[in-house]
């Protein structure tokens, strides 16, 4: 066999491979997808939106369960958006070699991985312990600590990838640093930033470790913060779990609710990637 | 031999014999400069006076940037990088501790080897600096963004999309951007760190002859790796090697009769 005649064997041998482990991959992703659709589908009516969790053997909805969700992962993105972009300036900005900073970014990455059930036993004994009661805020805040080493990641990589020339720039025209950061190189990485707070709210918003010990759940309809909230992922878990057809149809359809909310979260970000790259 | 010296020759050199006489607007007295333990300059002493343009020359690694981005301390933005001796502008050195190097900034522009627009709007670029220190009425602030993007020979081009983004230019024009941006802020001195080494021919044309317009309002330093831009551009030119300056005279006297061996090698092309 020729040389040539042996590497393009090759090729088609790995080509084929590739196809195939390609193939295996997006198929669990379609099955997934296609029964989530295919249950989830029975259970949109409007009475999904607007009813309550019902107790089994009623009609009923998952309306408490969408809001409690919307509001404890709306909250988490208000602490941890501003927190996350403020440690991320400070380690790509201001500790970029500073000993101080390498031990942030080492903790941070752990913080990173940690598994998110730890963060829900570490708010479990540090706020439900003492408020005496599960509550709407100790959700919030695990999605948030959750939420916050994700947008210090990304914010840090971001402004990393904007060049020295930029910042050279502006400073040999006289600006101090802390306006160099928040016009120039702020400006020039703000897509990314935004991406990579996108990505996180769609990490949280699926979450369901952290708030079985914190927010844990609620039947009825509940916008107090202070008491224990409803939210998507435990009620699926709760729902899916249970013996009630009627509760295994709500299931489904959170479920599917969930996997539509991060679909378009991560379309949005793909949008803002893309409309990034298209203004330079 | 007289052939080559030939080829660097401005066409018609002009001469200008009360040059030397002209006011010192930037003594640079004994600087030493280190990145980290490497030392990348030696010593380094020179003048460069008002309205006159003077240039730096010399192979990849002399020092010749680093001595400009001495001149507005521009290296303090990265850790392990440090002067000695002493800049005097007007007569204070700006290398002393304990003074605003912002304020000193806002004196001196400097227009960097690579284009930097901001990712901003063209008009945007040539207010920031002018935003950073004065409150300008809507109607100054236009009167003065459109002066220095003139100025730049940059205004016919972009003055009906002054709200597009700097960025959308192409790289000339982005220089020219630059140093509208740099110029808009008045400053006294200008530094030009190669600004024409990433364009192309007409662009670099352009550049030229808007540094000799420039040269009736400030004073400049220019590094390039281009003997021939330093010959035709400038009136005085410093002759640096392995961080050390071989020779710094009159543009006209380096490129006809250097008194250095090392210099003539160099602007005949023998090495470098």
């Amino acid at each position: 066999m020729t040389v040539y005649g042996r590497r393009r064997a090759v090729n088609y041998l790995v080509m084929t491979l590739s196809l195939a482990a390609t193939a295996f991959g997006l198929a669990f992703l379609v099955l997934v997808l296609g029964t989530l659709i295919y249950h989830g589908a029975a259970a949109l009516r409007p009475s999904l939106f607007t009813e309550t969790t019902p107790p089994p053997g009623s009609a009923g909805g998952l309306g408490n369960a969408i809001f409690g969700s919307v509001a404890m992962t709306a909250i988490a993105t208000l602490v941890g958006t501003p927190t996350g972009i403020l440690a991320g300036t400070f380690l790509a900005e201001y500790a970029h070699s500073s000993r101080f900073g390498e031990v942030v970014r080492f903790v941070n990455d752990i913080l990173l991985s940690a598994p998110s059930i730890i963060i829900g036993l570490f708010v479990y004994a540090a706020m439900v312990v003492h408020m005496g009661h599960f509550s709407g805020w100790a959700g919030a805040m695990a999605l948030a600590i959750i939420m916050i080493p994700v947008v210090v990641r990304t914010t840090e990589d971001m402004l990393r990838l904007v060049p020295n020339s930029l910042r050279e720039a502006a400073a040999a025209l006289g600006a101090p640093k802390w306006r160099v950061v928040v016009t120039v190189t702020y400006r020039a990485a703000v897509q990314g930033m935004l991406t990579g707070v996108l990505l996180a709210v769609a990490r949280i918003s699926g979450e369901t470790a952290p708030l079985l010990f914190t927010a844990l759940n609620n039947q009825f309809w509940s916008a107090d913060l202070n008491a224990p909230m409803a939210n998507l992922p435990v009620v699926i878990f709760q729902f899916a779990l249970s013996p009630y057809a009627d509760w295994q149809t709500l299931a489904w359809g959170g479920a599917l609710l969930i996997a539509v909310a991060i679909l378009f979260l991560n379309i949005g970000a793909r949008l803002l990637a893309a409309w990034s790259s298209f203004d330079r | 031999m007289n052939t080559s010296l030939a080829q660097v020759l401005p066409p018609e050199p002009q001469a200008e014999p009360a040059a030397a006489s002209l006011p010192v607007k930037v003594e640079i007295r004994n600087v030493n400069f280190y990145y980290g333990k490497f030392q990348a300059l030696k010593n380094i002493s020179l003048v460069l006076r008002d309205r006159q343009v003077t240039a730096f020359i010399g192979p990849s690694g002399c020092g010749k940037s680093t001595l400009l981005r001495v001149l507005n301390r521009i290296y303090e933005l990265y850790p392990g990088q440090v002067a000695t001796g002493e800049v005097l502008v007007d007569g204070r050195n700006i290398l002393a501790p304990g003074l605003d190097i912002n304020l000193v900034r806002a004196r001196i522009g400097m227009v960097f080897q690579k284009p930097t627009p901001f990712p901003m709007a063209i008009y945007d670029n040539v207010a920031f600096g002018i935003r950073l220190y004065r409150r300008l009425p809507k109607s100054e602030l236009d009167d003065r963004v459109e002066d220095a993007l003139r100025r730049a020979a940059l205004w016919d081009e972009v003055k009906d999309k002054l709200r597009q983004s700097g960025l959308g230019l192409s790289g000339g024009q982005q220089q020219r951007l630059c140093i509208a941006r740099a110029i808009a802020v008045e400053p006294e001195i200008l530094l030009l760190d190669e600004p024409a080494s990433a364009l192309d021919p007409i662009s670099t044309q352009r550049i030229e002859e808007l540094i000799a317009e420039l040269k009736s309002d400030y004073c400049i330093a220019i590094v390039t790796h281009n003997m021939q831009q330093a010959a035709r551009s400038s009136d005085f030119t410093a002759f640096m090697y392995l961080g050390e300056l071989v020779e710094f005279d009159e543009t006209e006297r380096i490129f006809t009769h250097p008194r250095v061996k090392r210099t003539e090698d160099y602007i005949t092309g023998r090495f470098g």
